[in-house]
């Protein structure tokens, strides 16, 4: 989630003055743009070294831990919104993380690379599997290990009982609301228990 | 990496008597006293920019700096504090003070009751993290700093950080825990012990009265420094520094001299430390951690505790200390987030066990200096 126009996006979906927790925070951008913008108070979650440092300049707060260990260090429903964008794919255990996303916040958004946008489509038709701007990886170094697409994520939604609030996608920085799992390379779902 | 920036240069410890008793938590007091302290930098005209800085078992009000025509008298966080370092004391005002109890100048053991006129010795009375802070507090008051911008400490001296954020909530802005823990395991408290009854058991105790005798229990006290010493290192860190090396090429079959470095480096750690420390401030601290718990009074829930708490945290452990584990800061940290307060918690990856505290592993003084100049620019805006 480095595109700034996307993180514009994903701040728009979260109320003014919400308390916030941003699974994956990467550099803290988002946390700092909601607290500027929309007077929202939280956490960022990360692992990396690098990112922890950016968000203690940016004076954000972060808490340092592996998300692959789960959260429960927080109580359930103690956050209004729980982000998780771009980092779901990267997990192991993605059910469990989307289940703990519901558990620990009133509304979960998560965001991740839809693996049904149609140029992903034709190069596996054509017997590879995609390299693209939101998927620049080879198949072997790549850091998603979990491939879904929109449709995928409507399925395990329902399968959890997961109410969706709102869900698009997003194609160069802009929203698509037709035919999203065709058109768009990050898929985008706001949701509740 | 080469450090960055300066040393504070040549410092002279301060002394302040209070004549007022310290009324302490075991419910005696203690009589007329002095704290011995240090300070570094220059407090500016709103007295907003404090720092104080809370030690751990054997260090003391020199943190910073070094003596006059002393070589190697460098402070014990000299590598944190200076001119241009992670906490900078060309915006900041540092402060160190030396913790009633101990051997390095405040009023301990060593010295003598104005009410008997005898050396305390074993009747020193036992205190506790919070009669230090209440102490601390007091030597602001004189000083007329009304809320520090922060209080940083590691491992027994973050638990003094801890409670200055509970007890004494709107006096600080920030609160730096570093290394440490919301109270001292069975295993902890179980090495703690061991130490003690090295000491203890020295013919030359004396039941805490061997200045009397003029002698000095150096047997427990090595013995002691020995078992902690080994506590503060990880299993990887000694691996590495001392590994199976031999002294000698060929194995002596002797049970009492030195045939392996690690047992040569512990001696003498041990011999270093029983010619400088006291034996009861020794036992006096090990206890101070001990009693740490400000759960205790909560029915033993950490987050209630907290519910007092204002500052804005900062926690860091490191993950290869297992005296004071990650999961210990976390702890901390679950507490904090239950109370909604704002706080980061960064966990290093640095080899050094407990010990890392005192290094300056770049990850740990990246945060540190990040954090100071969060606090910095809130200091300038105030």
């Amino acid at each position: 989630m480095s595109d700034h126009r996307e993180i514009e996006l994903m701040a728009e979906l979260v109320p003014t003055g919400s308390r916030v927790l941003d699974l994956g925070c990467g550099t803290g951008e988002l946390l700092a743009l909601l607290r500027d913008r929309r007077q929202c108070a939280g956490y960022g979650i990360e692992i990396a070294d690098a990112n922890v440092l950016a968000c203690m300049q940016r004076g954000v707060n972060v808490i340092q831990l592996n998300l692959e260990e789960g959260l429960a260090i927080f109580e359930d429903q103690s956050f209004d919104v729980v982000l998780q964008l771009d980092t779901l794919q990267n997990l192991r255990n993605t059910e469990k993380m989307l289940l703990e996303t519901a558990r620990v916040g009133r509304t979960g958004i998560v965001s991740f690379p839809n693996f049904a946008h149609w140029p992903n489509r034709l190069r596996v038709l054509g017997g590879r599997m995609p390299v693209t701007k939101v998927l620049p990886y080879e198949w072997y170094d790549t850091p998603n290990i979990r491939v879904g697409t929109y449709a995928d994520f409507e399925v395990l939604a329902r399968k959890h009982g997961l109410r969706i609030l709102d869900s698009f996608g997003i194609q160069d920085g802009r929203m698509v609301r037709g035919w999203p799992n065709l058109l768009a390379g990050t898929a985008v779902f706001k949701f509740s228990r | 990496m080469a450090p960055v920036g300066a040393s504070v240069g040549l410092v002279e410890p301060q002394q302040r008597h209070f004549a007022q008793a310290l009324p302490l938590r075991s419910g005696k007091q203690l009589a007329g006293y002095d704290l011995v302290y240090e300070t570094y930098g220059r407090l500016n005209a709103a007295k907003s920019n404090a720092v104080l800085v809370c030690h751990a078992l054997n260090a003391s009000h020199h943190v910073a700096g070094s003596y006059a025509g002393q070589d190697k008298s460098e402070g014990w966080w000299d590598n944190l504090i200076g001119p241009g370092k992670p906490l900078d004391t060309d915006r900041f005002f540092v402060i160190g003070v030396n913790n009633l109890g101990s051997c390095f100048g405040s009023t301990g053991p060593m010295h003598r009751n104005p009410e008997t006129g005898r050396i305390y010795g074993a009747d020193f009375p036992v205190m506790t993290v919070e009669d230090w802070v209440d102490s601390q507090v007091r030597l602001l008051d004189e000083m007329g700093i009304t809320r520090l911008a922060a209080v940083i400490g590691g491992s027994l001296g973050g638990m003094q950080a801890l409670d200055w954020s509970l007890r004494y909530a709107d006096r600080l802005r920030h609160c730096i825990a570093v290394a440490t823990a919301p109270n001292l395991s069975a295993q902890n408290i179980a090495f703690n012990e061991v130490a003690r009854r090295a000491i203890i058991t020295d013919p030359d105790f004396h039941a805490g009265h061997f200045y009397a005798h003029g002698v000095v229990p150096k047997r427990g006290l090595r013995v002691a420094r020995m078992i902690g010493h080994i506590t503060y290192l990880s299993d990887d860190v000694m691996e590495q520094k001392f590994g199976r090396e031999m002294r000698a090429a060929e194995l002596g079959y002797s049970t009492q001299d030195i045939e392996f470095q690690i047992e040569s480096y512990l001696r003498y750690q041990g011999d270093k430390f029983s010619e400088y420390f006291d034996a009861n401030t020794y036992l006096l601290i090990t206890r101070v951690l001990d009693y740490f718990d400000p759960a205790r009074d909560f029915g033993g829930d950490l987050s209630r505790a907290f519910a007092r708490a204002q500052a804005n945290f900062h926690v860091i452990s490191f993950t290869t200390d297992w005296r004071f584990s990650p999961a210990r800061s976390r702890e901390i940290v679950k507490a904090l987030l239950d109370n909604r307060l704002d706080v980061s918690y960064a966990e290093i990856d640095a080899p050094h066990g407990h010990d890392a505290f005192l290094l300056d592993d770049p990850r740990y003084h990246g945060v540190l200096r990040a954090r100071f100049q969060t606090i910095a620019r809130e200091v300038a805006a105030i």
